[in-house]
Parts: structure tokens; sequence; C-alpha cells
């Protein structure tokens, strides 16, 4: 995505013993501060700081300022967390507080 | 896209007194059956199965809405891509791509793949109602279409979350005052497959396929519609290059204006049956016969005697191409072609079961409406018998003969009887509702045949009742002189044979009365002579009579003379003398 806002950002830096393949990007649709919105941007973080501690970039996109962005990623539930990388893309809808589901949706544990 | 009237509304349809306020679909069928369009404001929900004709409806009223009526629309497409949209609605003549470019439509297209998508924790459809709104604000649009929006139940998880956010999404849509068309899959106890029915109260409408004889015919019912009165018919519809049709005949009531104009069957003769004058503008013919009886030659007569009239024809053939019926009749001398290049025929030829009953029907409606033509052909009727059940197929020729009939529109059907039935009944039971029956039959006998024609009924007006035989020529149809004569009515070789016979006759009959003459002639010099020769002998008698006499005279005379002088040289008295004076002057 070329317009990317900045919005709720949090980058982290990757360190220089990552392999860039395994470089994660991941994105987060929400729609205001509701408690669902907050509570999953909560969740994403811990698991990110826990299981991908910086190999990742997490952006957090509110639709209600940016409604456009919507149709380009298919977006209908909120929240919805988009693993863009590592392939193949995934889709992860709910507030993320089931965090074994995150982490299987993610890939990040063996079922 | 003009879209052409025919001015079917019902009579009774009651002025909009303070009536729900209605979104016209453009969709003229729908408009009437609804009385005036979908609720305004509200949602609707189309539900139907697979390939039933729900999303072209759907797309039909958002197109229709935006180029008619100035109400822009938002598509939100759960099924299809934008492009296949585009392509779908090009191939029912809309321009989806250049409305979309100009900013009258949006598509929007909503990509929901199951197996990409883990559920974890809570979640609301508030990127949906986002999106929709986005949409819809960006063109001002006031009507929105959501196909199918069921689909979201078969990809996401947690069905009562789904339910409780449809929920809150009609409501919104309402609050938002657009009129929204929900589009749902059929199911087998519900309406809808995931009863959606139950959140989408004001108006659903039904539509379905249905496989009557392997054939499919597409119908619409509208199952509910709050606050507003609506047929509650199943209506047929088609869809075809200019979208939707829906044409409900809603007139039962017998009650068209008559003419009392009279139009030619294009065989003068046949006329002259028909007390001289054809046939009654708008009346219902038939024509009717066994196979090869020429029913079809009568038919192209009666167009060819149309589009000499400059009157348009349409010609429905179920049985032959155009190309072939040009062909056959151009060898009796029809030359239709002609007609069809100036524009005045058009030639419509299908198989019967491409389609259903009600879909012909349908089908010949558009076309008549978007012609106008003043006769209308039909050729054969009866091949609808191949498709549906007798009743069935009574109701709709009757339906199609009122809807002509309050159009003024000469109909003329064609109806193949076969050889082996009574050919007086036709079958298909609607000899009730023909005004003119021509029979058209074969009569065989001494090892051939030949055609006859009678008219079997013709309504208002005094028409010949007798059979006549008609041959084919290569300038038509003549129907020959009627021979009545001491052997009957005949017919081909037994006619002529009949006629020679007569004339054998006539020639003896002739020959005898001049052998009379003469015979009389004779006799009559016979007698002549015999006259002559009693005239000549009874001269001769007469003659010799006379003779007689003179000489019994002469010695009668002499006697006297002598018996004087005998007195004198007797002296015989005074009275002697006296006597003798006397006899003398005798």
């Amino acid at each position: 995505m070329s317009d990317k806002p900045i919005d709720l950002r949090v980058h982290k830096k990757t360190g220089p013993e990552d392999d860039p393949s395994k470089k994660w990007i991941l994105r987060l649709y929400v729609a205001g501060s509701t408690i669902h919105s907050m509570t999953a941007i909560a969740n994403i973080k811990k698991i990110c700081e826990e299981k991908l501690d910086g190999r990742y970039v997490l952006e957090v996109i509110d639709l209600y300022q940016q409604p456009h962005l919507a149709a380009g990623d298919q977006i209908i539930a909120i929240p919805t967390l988009i693993r863009e990388l590592p392939p193949p893309l995934r889709r992860i809808i709910g507030d993320l507080s089931d965090t074994e589901k995150v982490l299987v949706g993610l890939d990040l544990k063996p079922l | 896209m003009t879209k052409a009237k025919i001015n079917l509304k019902p009579k009774s349809m009651p002025e909009n007194r303070r009536q729900l306020p209605k979104a016209l679909t453009g969709i003229e069928g729908l408009d009437i059956i609804t009385n005036g369009g979908l609720p305004k404001g509200r949602a609707t929900l189309i539900c139907g199965g697979t390939g039933t004709g729900k999303t072209l409806l759907a797309m039909e009223f958002l197109l229709r809405g935006a180029m008619q009526y100035n109400e822009p629309g938002v598509f939100m497409a759960f099924e299809e891509s934008t492009n296949d949209l585009i392509t779908n609605v090009v191939s029912i003549g809309f321009d989806l791509d250049g409305l979309i470019a100009s900013k009258k439509i949006v598509v929007d297209f909503v990509y929901i793949d199951q197996y990409e998508i883990v559920e974890a924790g809570e979640y609301n459809l508030d990127a949906l109602f986002i999106r929709l709104g986005a949409a819809i604000d960006s063109i001002g649009a006031k009507r929105v279409v959501l196909d199918t929006i069921e689909s979201l139940f078969s990809n996401l998880p947690n069905p009562a979350v789904l339910r409780a956010e449809l929920r809150r999404l009609f409501r919104w849509l309402k609050e938002k005052g657009v009129t929204a068309v929900i589009t749902g899959e059929g199911g087998t106890d519900t309406l809808s497959r995931h009863g959606i029915e139950e959140y989408v109260s004001d108006c659903v409408i039904n539509v379905t396929v249905s496989i009557e004889e392997r054939v499919a015919s597409r119908r619409l019912r509208i199952v509910k519609y709050r606050g507003s009165s609506h047929g509650s018919n199943d209506y047929p519809f088609v869809i075809d290059g200019d979208g939707i049709s829906l044409i409900p005949v809603t007139s039962a009531r017998l009650e068209h204006k008559v003419s009392y104009t009279r139009v030619s069957s294009g065989i003068q003769r046949l006329d002259a049956m028909l007390g001289g004058n054809g046939f009654f503008e708008d009346s219902v013919i038939m024509i009717s016969g066994s196979p090869g009886t020429g029913k079809t030659t009568f038919l192209a007569h009666f167009a060819d005697a149309a589009c000499r009239r400059n009157e348009r024809v349409v010609y429905f053939s179920f049985e032959e191409s155009s190309d072939q019926i040009i062909r056959n009749m151009r060898s009796v001398g029809l030359n239709l072609d002609h007609w069809v290049k100036k524009g005045l025929l058009v030639m419509e030829c299908r198989r019967i079961t491409q389609y259903g009953l009600d879909m012909h029907l349908l089908l010949a409606q558009k076309l008549i409406a978007e012609y106008t033509p003043k006769v209308v052909i039909m050729d054969p009727v009866t091949s609808f018998d191949d498709i549906a059940n007798t009743s069935d197929v009574k109701r709709i020729v009757m339906k199609f003969v009122d809807l002509m009939k309050s159009l003024g529109i000469t109909i003329v059907f064609g109806s193949l009887t076969p050889s082996e039935v009574q050919s007086e009944s036709s079958s298909i039971n609607i000899s009730s509702i023909i005004d003119s029956w021509i029979l058209l039959r074969d009569l065989e006998s001494n090892g051939e045949r030949s055609r006859a024609i009678y008219v079997l009924k013709s309504r208002g007006m005094s028409h010949s009742n007798q059979v006549r035989e008609f041959l084919m020529t290569d300038h038509g149809i003549e129907i020959c002189d009627v021979y009545i004569g001491t052997g009957g009515v005949a017919t081909g070789g037994a006619r002529l044979n009949m006629l020679a016979q007569e004339k054998a006759l006539g020639l003896k009959l002739q020959e005898e009365i001049e052998l009379r003459q003469f015979d009389l002639e004779n006799k009559r010099s016979i007698l002549d002579s015999r006259i002559a020769a009693m005239r000549a002998e009874f001269a001769a008698q007469e003659a010799s009579n006379l003779k007689m006499i003179a000489q019994e005279k002469t010695r009668q005379a002499q006697l006297s003379t002598d018996r004087t002088a005998m007195g004198k040289i007797r002296n015989v008295d005074e009275n002697n003398t006296h006597v003798k004076v006397k006899r003398k002057s005798t």
C-alpha cells in the first residue's frame, strides 16, 4: 500500500542477525477506539513483543479515519489482523483475545 | 435504452393516495404488479435459488435507477467480481462500465475466503458498514444492492454475531434512507437459506425457475409487501437483450372495442366465401388442417395481403425457418422476402421447445410491443401442446388473444390437426375463442388426394357453406368452381371426370334431340306427301264424279227432250207440259 497512514504506528527495527525473508508485516484494522479495537491492539502488541521481537512491522489502521482503505484489503469485520508477510496471506478476525488461535492463525505455533 | 411501451396498466390501479413512498424499478411489469415500485428508503429481499436471475433483477433495479430516475446506486457484490458483473450486464444491454466511470454506480466487490480467515475473539461488521457508507457517500447513492449478503454466513464464523450484525445493517440502511435490495439464496423450508427474510420485513420477492416438460420458465412472485397492495400471482418473466421483461396480462374482461372494418384474406375467392369482404380486422382467425393441406400457404397469402395494404405483420413460425418459408412460398408466387426487406414483415422463427409457454407468450408480446403490427400470424399454434398441457395452453392462448384484441390486431393461427383426428375439433380446444375458422382438408378418392376448403364458422358475417376445392398454382392459391352435379360434390380428378361425363351426356342428349327432330321432320314430310296423295286422289275422284254428273245431266236432258218430242207425237195435255217446264228450271 503506497499511502500508508501513520496512525498508531508501531515500528520495530529489524536486528542485523535476522534473515530478511523472515521479516513480518502485519496490519491491524480497527474502527475508532472501541473496546474491541483497544483490546485487539493491546493483544497483538503483546504477541508481537513475545514472539516476533525485532522481526516485525505492525501497522494499525483506523477505518473511521481512512474508510477507503477497507475495500483495498477486503476488510469487512472489525478488528481484522492481516499477515501480509510472510506469505501466504492470513486474516484473523476478532479482538485477538484467544491467544492460542492467534498464534495458530499466524503460524507461530503448530496445531 | 428505450423500453417499448405496452399499455397494459391495470385499469383498477388505485391512485397514489397516501401510499407508501415507492422507488420505481424501471422494469415496467414489476412496477405494475408492485403498484409503483419497491418501498422507498426500505429494504427489499429478492430470494430464489441458483440461476433464478435475482442478481440481474437487483442489478437492473440499480442500473435503471441510475439511468432513468437519477438515483445513483451502490452494488455490493459478495459473489461476483466487478469485471464479471460488467461483462454479465453487457449481455443484457447495459453499460455498467460507463455508469461507473460517470460516477452513477459504484461496484464494491467484497471478497471473503473462509480458508484465509481465523476467528480469534469477538468481532463485528463495522468495516462493512464503513465501506458501504463510504461508497454511498462518494456518489450520493439512493439505492443499494447487497448481493448476496448471505454468503457472509458461509464464510464467516459465529452465525449469532452475523445475525445481530445483519439486523443492525438493515436498521442502519433505513436510517441512511437508501432503498436497498438484498438478495438471498432460496432455502428448503424458508425463503432464504439463513432466514434473513425475518429482518427484511418490508417487501419480499421470490424468483423461481420451474421446469415443465423439460423447458424452464422463470417466474416472479411478490411474497409480501407491507403497506401496499400488489399482484399476487406467479408472473412469468424473461431475461434477454433488454434486461428483464415481465408483462402481466391483467385484462380478464371482454370489453375491447370492436371494429367493423374488413380485411382481405389475400385470396379473392375466399373473401367471396366470407360474404365478399374477408375477415373482420380484429378477429381471431384459425386455419386448421391436417399435414400438407396448405395452411402455411394460406397464412403467407394473408401476410402478403396485409403487407400490400402497407400494414406491418409479425409472423411467428414454430416449425420452419424464415428462409424456408420464403423459399417455399416463392413456389406459389408469393415474394415474402420483398416485404421482409421493406420492413413490413418480421418473421420470428424458433423451436417451440426452446422456451416455456409463458416465455413464448412474453417474447411474443415484447416483439409485438416493439413492432406494433396490424397482423400477427402464429403457425402452428398447436405446437404449444408439445410443451404444456392443454388447459395451460388454452389459458395462455386466451390471454394472448385478449391482448391482441385489445390492441386491435388481427391474429391468424395455423392449427395442425392430426390426420386421424376429426378435423372439426381443434386439438388445443380453443375453438370457442376463434371468430373465423377456415378448415382445410384433403379428400381422398379414386386413388388421389385433392385439397378442399370450407368455412367452418365466421362470426358476424354470412359465409359460404360449401366445400370448395382449391389448387396450389404458381401464382398462389386458386379456389375452384364448385361442382355440384348429379353425382354429388366432387373434387380433383373425380371432378374433372364428372365434368367430362357431363359433357358426354350433354352431347348424347343433343344427338338425341337432333335425331328426334329429324324423325319429326321425316314424319311431317311423310304426312305431307300422304296428304298430297290423298288430295290428288280426291281431285281425280272429284273430276271423275263431276264428269259423271255432267254426263248424267246430259243424259237427263236428252231424256227429257226425247220425252217432249214423244209427247208431241202422242198429243200430251197441258199438265204434262207444266211438269216438263218445272223440271227444266231446276
